[in-house]
């Protein structure tokens, strides 16, 4: 069994946090989220009309996230433009989106979501979706709650939260699971749940309960960030 | 009857984020910007808390033009069509402008280009939303005219009511003490024609004043230092 973290941390400590919003003067949203050396910037634009029209709702708006990795974020170069990852992140990101937001005043707009991330030290989908759900406020979209996220896992048969790129390439003591989940804490509802690895039921429910501590901390964060905007003139 | 868990948790002009509770009960109720969720009256947006006896609501601080009915605009000609113009008036939609609704008598078949030609500027009045969002607006009222001259600045649609002040002080000092013509459109877009440039710096620093620090208390006094002391400078 796993004895320490490999940065010293305690199993159920967050790596330090650091939220901005309101970072990109020409979005009509945007927020920084950065959680130890993974950082993502997101920025919302619109509602906006939605081309090509096949797509538009007449009923409510049509939520649009792209994810997507600099070139830079990685240590070996990361090929510019979409690739299978990146669709299937901005999939999961949309549909954890999805349940806070209303779109009915919004039919035939569409709203779009464009996360990148600068610098990824593992969980990067988490701290996008957490970065886009602070940029989608700032935009001025009504939403019920906002949306927290953080990765668990099970490293070296230790259940710990916000897994770093070393723990997540762990090899010893049958390897690192890593869960990625998102989180409403007004409802208590998960709008992400991934799992990649291997992990006993009681242990994923233990590794969901220190998830949804962690995301109560995360969403703390976001409500000061946004907050904090409007106190920097006097 | 009341009931001890009936209270209100926060001040008026707080400034809130989607997800915080704002009151406990049901003696409260929701409006604009809010929702309820069982017992709770729960912010939906971010932005000011606005209590008006037993009811709340949020005025956002961000966002984009939400077209409503009555709304004086300034509006872009985009398109045209065989019955009218498209007209872009910063929304998620192109409002149109029937050749019913403008001043000129226009034969079938005419060259509307000849009336409004593409990039022209329109002070339009918006007289009915559809359901779907289908947005007519109107040039047959007083004031609304084509634009010549001058120059346009875009501010958040959010703060146009700060830049008007109660009953037209702040924007009626602002052209009093720059001697500019300025038209605020509710969609954020504000037109500025002065004798020189001077004098149409001098406004938009002010206006861009007023945008930054909106929900700031005693604005009034601070825009007119920041105009009086323009004035000396000039």
């Amino acid at each position: 069994m796993l004895e320490k973290r490999t940065d010293g941390r305690k199993f159920e400590e967050l790596r330090k946090i650091e939220a901005k919003v309101g970072i990109i003067k020409r979005a009509n949203g945007s927020a920084m989220f950065k959680i130890g050396d993974t950082i993502a910037i997101a920025a919302v634009y619109g509602p906006r009309e939605l081309h090509p029209r096949f797509l538009q709702n007449p009923e409510k708006g049509v939520l649009r996230c792209i994810y997507d990795m600099t070139t830079f974020s990685v240590s070996e170069r990361k090929k510019p433009g979409p690739n299978r990852r990146s669709t299937e992140i901005s999939l999961v990101t949309e549909k954890a989106l999805l349940p806070v937001l209303d779109l009915s005043m919004y039919p035939t707009s569409v709203i779009d979501v464009f996360i990148e991330i600068i610098q990824a030290n593992s969980g990067t989908r988490c701290a996008g979706i957490t970065a886009a759900s602070m940029a989608l406020a700032h935009a001025g979209i009504p939403m019920k709650d906002l949306v927290s996220a953080v990765s668990v896992g099970k490293v070296g048969g230790r259940i710990m939260v916000d897994l770093n790129k070393d723990e997540e390439d762990f090899k010893e003591f049958g390897g690192a699971t890593d869960i990625p989940i998102a989180y409403i804490p007004r409802n208590g509802e998960f709008t992400l749940l991934q799992l990649d690895g291997e992990i006993h039921k009681e242990e994923l429910i233990k590794a969901l309960e220190i998830g949804r501590e962690a995301c109560k901390i995360i969403h703390k964060e976001q409500q000061k960030a946004l907050k904090e905007i409007y106190k920097e003139i006097e | 009857m009341e009931t001890q868990n009936e209270n209100i948790l926060v001040k008026p002009r707080e400034i809130v984020v989607p997800g915080q509770v704002l009151a406990n009960g049901i003696d409260y109720l929701p409006n604009d910007g809010t929702y309820r969720d069982k017992n709770d009256i729960v912010s939906s947006k971010l932005g000011l808390v606005n209590i008006d006896g037993r009811v709340l609501k949020v005025v956002s601080l961000t966002g984009s033009y939400q077209p409503k009915e009555n709304d004086v605009v300034i509006g872009r000609i985009a398109d045209m069509g065989f019955s009218g113009w498209y007209v872009d008036i910063g929304s998620a939609h192109q409002a149109n402008l029937s050749i019913r609704d403008v001043v000129d008598f226009i034969d079938r078949g005419a060259d509307l280009a000849r009336y409004y030609d593409f990039d022209d500027l329109l002070v339009a009045k918006i007289v009915k939303i559809t359901r779907f969002k289908n947005v007519d607006i109107t040039m047959k009222a007083q004031g609304l005219r084509k634009l010549k001259g001058g120059k346009i600045i875009e501010i958040t649609p959010t703060k146009v009511p700060r830049v008007i002040g109660k009953q037209g002080s702040m924007i009626s000092m602002i052209k009093d003490h720059s001697k500019c013509n300025i038209i605020v459109g509710q969609n954020g877009r504000v037109w500025i024609q002065g004798d020189n440039v001077a004098d149409e710096i001098l406004a938009t620093k002010a206006i861009m004043k007023i945008e930054e620090a909106s929900h700031v208390d005693g604005l009034t006094n601070k825009i007119k230092e920041l105009l009086e002391e323009g004035r000396k400078n000039a």
